[in-house]
């Protein structure tokens, strides 16, 4: 790996010859905004991603996700605010600048006839410094299809083909777009694995994706937009407000008996689907504590209980719910 | 990587798709031969009054079919790629690296020229062997002049006419529709001195029968009053070529127009 992965700070901005500010960030938005005719898909957004990391960048669909995304790649002119990415603005980068970022798009077909190794080979002579294609091929898992033709592979290999395109040009910075939809779990775990390979190589990876578990396994940073601004942002475990959560203890009543016969609990017990009850307190302990004790002594087995804090998943929904469609998000 | 070694690097992987792809090896190789094949041998003996001078029949139809076969690996084939490429993204893809895009539009147009020259040469190969058509030294040297500057003209108006398709689909009919016409029309599959002169003056102020007519002139050269270069079809192609040129600066893109 070249010094300069994980290195912040650069002599000289390569793209427009200016000296580079000390740059403590790898990406800076400040008050972003993108219009389309009337409509504002990004209404003033604030981003702030630190080298090294695992960035992730969630929001419903039309959120404004994409736009700020291809803003930030160099492939859209915002209409307002500023945007620095490797201490350079997007709209104005040239070669040098893309050389130093590797991008994973949501959607892109193969290169239709040539073979994996002459694609990965096309592509690293576009840099100045490209990793060797075997290298590439290596890092994400793809090494056996290498004369394998680009339009013959699976969809799931077809991804791995796009992050090897994207790494080939060995980038400081890397945006995957979306970069498991569609995979299976096994295949999801492993490109997990590549991603977070990226971390350990220094690299900084910004992430959006639709998938919570994936955000929860990867990110070290999460920012949730939602109709053009920014709801949340923190990591997988504080994210709006997660930590301080109430817990949410649940278990089937057994036979013959009814809420009146629970033991004294510090909250009051609601009654759910069938014979479900349950019980919301701000810990757990006490409240698991007191059943536990109770069945012991009763002799019950209270097979299905669970203790339950909100997951990233439900608090995403909650905090992109839109306005109008109560009850939606549970 | 210097600017003329990328361009060599990025041809050569043009080269090997453009070798590796059926419809394309069907359309802008195998079409023209078997029409010049079909042509020659249901007119076999005839004659064509071509320029005020009568022509052998395989030497109006070589350069004729030649004129054709550039324009389907210069403008069909080309606009057929790059739109399919541009909604699916390889476009854009390559646009998040930092190659320059001229090399890639010289990419494509070094690997359109080299197509024509291949199926030109292949043309002028069978008009040679099989039809008795007369060769000089000059006669190929001109031809692939016009050849070069053909295909680059040709694929000028690809990437033109590319900001015009909306989709992948209708790439192929579009060029169809704004190619056969003007085939017709300039006597590529009807010989010249039947068609009306008024349609043949249409043709000549479009770039596909100045491009015939050159041709024509580099092997018969009395069909253009002595003159194997014929100066002013060659100017008519290039005009053409540089109008594409000022749309496609203007129109193109490398984003999938979908999103």
């Amino acid at each position: 790996m070249p010094e300069s992965a994980g290195s912040v700070i650069r002599p000289d901005d390569e793209a427009t010859g200016r000296p580079a500010a000390r740059q403590e960030h790898v990406i800076t938005v400040r008050n972003l905004r993108m219009s389309y005719g009337h409509y504002e898909a990004v209404r003033g957004i604030d981003l702030d991603v630190t080298p090294g990391e695992i960035f992730a960048f969630l929001g419903p669909n039309g959120a404004g996700k994409t736009s700020t995304v291809e803003i930030l790649e160099g492939f859209r002119t915002r209409t307002g605010g500023e945007v620095q990415v490797l201490g350079t603005d997007p709209a104005h980068a040239g070669g040098a600048w893309r050389a130093r970022v590797g991008v994973v798009l949501q959607e892109s077909a193969p290169e239709a006839w040539l073979t994996v190794r002459e694609c990965l080979s096309m592509y690293a002579g576009y840099y100045p410094k490209p990793l060797p294609v075997g290298r590439a091929l290596e890092l994400v898992g793809l090494t056996d299809k290498a004369n394998g033709r680009c339009d013959r592979l699976s969809g799931g290999q077809l991804r791995r083909l796009d992050m090897a395109l994207a790494l080939i040009g060995d980038p400081e910075l890397i945006f995957l777009d979306e970069p498991t939809t569609g995979f299976d779990p096994s295949a999801r775990h492993a490109a997990w694995d590549v991603i977070s390979g990226l971390r350990d190589l220094g690299k900084t990876v910004f992430l959006t994706t639709h998938y919570m578990e994936e955000a929860e396994t990867l990110a070290d940073q999460i920012v949730i937009i939602a109709a053009g601004r920014i709801v949340a942002s923190g990591t997988p475990a504080t994210i709006g407000g997660r930590a301080a959560e109430a817990t949410t203890v649940s278990l089937t009543l057994p036979d013959g008996l009814t809420p009146a016969d629970l033991p004294a609990l510090p909250a009051p017990v609601t009654e759910g689907r069938g014979r479900t009850v349950e019980i919301v307190y701000h810990e757990p302990v006490p409240v698991l504590h007191a059943l536990t004790t109770w069945a012991l002594q009763h002799g019950y087995p209270l097979t299905d209980i669970t203790a339950h804090r909100p997951t990233l998943e439900e608090i995403y929904l909650r905090l992109t719910e839109e306005p109008g469609k109560q009850g939606a998000a549970r | 990587m210097s600017s003329l070694s990328l361009v060599s690097h990025q041809t050569r992987y043009d080269l090997t798709a453009f070798r590796r792809n059926t419809r394309a090896r069907i359309f802008t190789l195998a079409v023209p031969v078997v029409l010049l094949l079909i042509l020659v041998a249901l007119f076999r003996t005839g004659t064509v009054k071509e320029g005020g001078v009568t022509v052998k029949i395989a030497a109006y139809y070589v350069p004729h079919i030649a004129a054709m076969a550039i324009v389907g690996a210069g403008l069909i084939n080309l606009l057929i790629t790059l739109v399919a490429k541009r909604e699916s993204g390889s476009l854009k893809r390559r646009r998040a690296t930092p190659v320059p895009s001229w090399v890639l539009i010289v990419g494509d147009a070094a690997t359109s020229i080299v197509s024509s020259l291949v199926i030109v040469l292949v043309l002028v190969a069978i008009g040679s062997l099989g039809f008795g058509l007369k060769l000089t030294g000059a006669a190929i040297g001109v031809a692939a002049v016009e050849t070069v500057i053909g295909a680059a003209a040709f694929c000028c108006l690809a990437y033109a006419l590319s900001g015009l398709v909306a989709n992948a689909e209708s790439a192929g009919p579009m060029a169809q529709l704004s190619t056969l016409p003007v085939y017709f029309i300039s006597g590529i599959y009807v010989p010249d001195n039947e068609l009306p002169h008024w349609l043949l003056g249409l043709a000549s102020v479009l770039p596909v029968r100045p491009l015939a007519v050159a041709l024509q002139a580099a092997f018969v050269p009395a069909t253009n009053g002595g003159q194997r270069f014929a100066v002013v079809p060659v100017l008519v192609v290039l005009a053409w070529g540089a109008a594409g040129l000022i749309i496609a600066v203007r129109k193109f893109s490398w984003m999938p127009r979908r999103s």
